[in-house]
């Protein structure tokens, strides 16, 4: 709960009131007066790095021991890295594709950030793609697979290419105030391999940014299972499910954490699968190539090593992902920022976006141990409307389920990324869009926010871009 | 209602004077000059870095208006020198300062490692990067927005960029420890390798950034202005000024050289991640990037004309505070001058003669840098000061 108290009352002798104003040296509002939490600024506990620049996001966790100080370095190298096409002299950074979206984890991820959607048809690699899928979203495309690479190496097709357009849908909020969100519509042409299925859908995603995943990795399953409330129990219109997904190391289902539906259950299989699906590169978790049947182009290209991306690298590329420091919050503790953090609580939003959590043990790496943290997320499904919805089910995830995503650092992606999209798919232009597209669970909030006054929605927004 | 407001006022006062006595620095005299040196210090490099650009800008033009083996050999020199003073400067990097700018000129001037078919031609592509693309216009707004584009190795500009464009792709067998070998013929219309005009107006276009953005710097940093970043820079309360001193020297000691320029190419045993791969002259950049630390910490710097800069230094008032502690840093500087010169020559043929946690002369070099990077956090804190030596990204 955010303190909300005033500091002293009207009938206490003045000179108190001048002992406390001296003693604090500010120029605090004496009415209306709120104080940030101890710590309230290290959104990543110990784990936090002071830096609101364009290199916020890539900053390596204080307290590395050993080795892993320096390998954080080899992993940077890897994720910026072009890979090339086999064969090539550089034997460590061949096997690109056959077919890709991105050369580099960073051609995505670009300073660890944010992705965007396209900004024209055929613009590529600004972390970005589209997942596919057939019959009522339950299986992939039968030629094209569950993800659509618009790249390939020479001499093998590409799969097509994607163009957006975008319509305006209206609102006005209770105070008359009108705004306008962007709804998006999606067609893919210059298809390489003959038509797509009838019943095609097309889901699709933005790269997240990728400071703290560690941490989030770090909190015990159980405690993120602790506010799961799938039926609704409290009744306070959100439920909350945590997705079970295969995991390909424990050969079992086990708790989803990362992905916008929460269909990857570690750093490690998620790195890999993103090599995989984005990058064409093998690993030892997903040892094929991306081929579907009907592409024997792609299935007769030269590979780059079997797997493409040794175990030991890989291991540097997660220990780089796992290790990306969280910025500090910025003016967290000015009034504005705390009465918005106050009526983002009350409001209900903390209902899902939970802002605090203390991480578990993580024998590996130690530094992201017993961290208090504020990510902001429960890391569980919830089911968001129609609206946002892409009809895709991923594991018990539905169409409409998408995993809450960690507010940390959304207040930076114009400065790391250029760009203030926000969402899944970036049909969002500013935080206040974001807001106003939640529906399904999000629904209540999303009113309450509507009926707040403007300086009190103002507020919110300024709290978030502290985050 | 006046004896309410006597207690207050009194109070009032007691603590502006308690701030009065808690300001009172001891060193505060020793700290001002101390920032003042760096000032002059920076100063000094960046107009020789400036001055090396404009002399590599001279014979980059005069190679693209006449190639042959001496003007190409007289551009390869000049941009060799040009390296010496410019890695001094990176020593300032990392410390807030105008170089690391949000729009800052530091991704234009030094980004690496670069794929190089991203530019022009390599080993079975002759068709590869924006050379050899004709709908690319090359002008600088261009070149500087296609930097980085897609990816934080798409490098366009640069001194890597003109170090590609003068020796070409280094020898994939390492054992030759040659550096690369494009021909000057490249530039000759009907020459070697295709559309060889646009690879001199590529050169020039990047040679022009670079004087341009050397500029700025040098003006962010020459004294008598008032509006510059040395005239903020220097109003700095004292302590902040060090520590922002303190982290530029700490990161790129512990994490940027130590980590992301010497180990990491070790690790991965390529040179594709050395810094200076193509004219095999990383040895120098990382000589000249340590030789940015010591400046810094000894408060003298050697112009490119031969003269000295000297004065006050972090070392100076280090010992004020802990002079065992500045004692152990001043020989830790001079054990990694000696490691780093035991590197063998080039570096990566070198790296492929040891490996990862082994006593050969790169990873011992590593430690002592890592080292020697904590016992900066070290004596900035006894000044109390509290630095990072983390590396942004």
């Amino acid at each position: 709960m955010p303190q909300y108290k005033r500091i002293f009352p009207a009938q206490k002798p003045l000179w108190i009131a001048g002992l406390i104003i001296v003693l604090l040296g500010s120029c605090r509002d004496a009415d209306f007066p709120m104080d940030a939490e101890v710590g309230e600024e290290l959104s990543g506990g110990q784990v936090t790095v002071f830096d609101a620049g364009p290199n916020a996001f890539g900053q390596q966790a204080p307290g590395l021991e050993g080795l892993q100080e320096l390998e954080f370095f080899v992993g940077n190298s890897f994720f910026n890295q072009n890979w090339v096409v086999a064969p090539a002299s550089a034997a460590a950074r061949d096997g690109l594709g056959p077919l890709f979206n991105a050369r580099s984890c960073s051609g995505c991820h670009f300073k660890d950030g944010r992705g965007r959607a396209p900004q024209f048809d055929g613009e590529l690699s600004t972390g970005f793609l589209v997942r596919l899928a057939t019959q009522n979203g339950r299986s992939p495309d039968p030629v094209y697979g569950g993800q659509l690479q618009d790249q390939a190496i020479p001499g093998v097709a590409v799969e097509g290419s994607v163009s957006i357009s975008y319509g305006e849908l209206t609102g006005r909020f209770p105070d008359g105030q009108a705004y306008s969100l962007r709804t998006p519509q999606y067609a893919i042409h210059a298809t390489g391999y003959g038509n797509l299925a009838s019943d095609l859908t097309f889901s699709p995603r933005v790269a997240n940014q990728m400071p703290g995943l560690g941490l989030l990795e770090a909190i015990d399953a159980h405690d993120i299972l602790a506010r799961a409330d799938a039926g609704d129990m409290d009744g306070d219109g959100v439920s909350g499910r945590p997705n079970y997904v295969w995991n390909v190391v424990s050969q079992s289902m086990t708790l989803g954490r990362f992905g916008w539906k929460a269909n990857q259950p570690t750093l490690r299989q998620q790195t890999a699968g993103a090599f995989l699906g984005d990058m064409g590169i093998t690993t030892s978790l997903f040892p094929n190539e991306n081929c579907s049947a009907s592409q024997q182009d792609c299935a007769a290209a030269p590979v780059g090593g079997s797997p493409e991306i040794s175990d030991d690298d890989l291991r540097k590329v997660v220990l780089y992902v796992k290790t990306l420091a969280v910025p500090a919050r910025r003016d967290w503790e000015t009034q504005e920022v705390l009465l918005g953090k106050f009526k983002f609580a009350q409001i209900g939003c903390t209902a899902c976006h939970t802002p605090s959590f203390v991480t578990g043990i993580d024998p590996e790496i130690p530094a992201l141990s017993a961290q208090h943290i504020r990510p902001y997320t429960d890391l569980l499904l919830h089911d968001m409307g129609e609206g946002l919805g892409d009809g895709r089910p991923d594991f018990e995830a539905t169409g409409n389920e998408w995993r809450t995503p960690p507010l940390w650092g959304i207040g930076l992606f114009g400065q790391v990324n250029s760009h203030t999209y926000y969402l899944h798919d970036g049909r969002a232009r500013n935080l206040e869009e974001a807001i106003l597209w939640h529906a399904g669970e999000g629904q209540r909030a999303n009113d309450r926010y509507q009926a707040l006054s403007k300086g009190d929605r103002q507020a919110i927004l300024t709290f978030l871009k502290s985050l | 209602m006046r004896k309410k407001y006597l207690p207050c006022l009194l109070i009032l006062l007691l603590g502006i004077a308690g701030c009065k006595d808690k300001n009172k620095d001891p060193h505060a005299e020793l700290k001002e000059s101390v920032v003042r040196q760096y000032s002059t210090l920076v100063a000094a490099t960046y107009e020789d870095a400036y001055n090396h650009v404009v002399g590599l800008q001279s014979a980059i033009t005069a190679m693209v208006a006449s190639p042959s083996a001496l003007s190409h050999q007289t551009a390869k020199a000049a941009w060799l020198a040009a390296r010496e003073t410019y890695g001094q400067t990176e020593a300032f990097r990392f410390s807030e300062g105008p170089i690391d700018d949000v729009d800052g000129p530091e991704g234009l001037l030094n980004a690496w490692p670069l794929d190089e078919n991203y530019i022009d031609y390599v080993v079975g592509n002759p068709n590869s990067g924006i050379i050899n693309d004709p709908m690319v216009s090359l002008d600088a707004t261009t070149l500087a927005a296609l930097n980085e584009l897609g990816g934080e190795r798409n490098i366009a500009v640069g001194y890597h960029a003109i170090e590609f464009l003068l020796w070409g792709q280094d020898d994939v067998d390492v054992t030759l420890r040659s550096a690369g070998q494009r021909p000057y013929t490249d530039y000759i219309f009907g020459g070697t390798a295709a559309n060889q005009a646009r690879r001199g107006d590529f050169i020039k276009v990047c040679a022009s950034i670079l004087v341009s953005k050397l500029e700025e710097l040098k003006h962010e940093w020459e004294g008598g202005s008032s509006s510059n970043y040395r005239a903020t820079f220097e109003s700095l309360d004292n302590n902040e000024a060090l520590r922002r001193i303190f982290t530029g020297i700490g990161i790129l000691c512990k994490s940027e050289l130590a980590g992301e320029r010497i180990f990491t190419a070790l690790d991965n045993q390529d040179q594709e991640d050395e810094h200076s791969c193509f004219s095999d002259n990383t040895h120098r950049d990382i000589t000249n990037n340590f030789l940015g630390i010591k400046n810094c910490y000894l408060g003298t710097y050697t112009r490119a004309d031969g003269s000295i800069v000297t004065g006050p230094s972090l070392s100076d008032l280090a010992a004020e505070y802990d002079a065992t502690l500045n004692a152990d840093i001043v020989a830790r500087i001079n054990i990694a001058w000696a490691q780093i010169h035991a590197i063998p020559v080039p570096f990566d043929f070198a790296l492929t003669q040891e490996s990862v946690g082994g006593s050969g002369p790169i990873q011992t070099t590593v430690n002592t840098l890592q080292a020697l990077g904590d016992r900066f956090a070290a004596i900035a804190d006894k000044m109390g000061i509290a630095i990072s030596t983390q590396l942004p990204d």
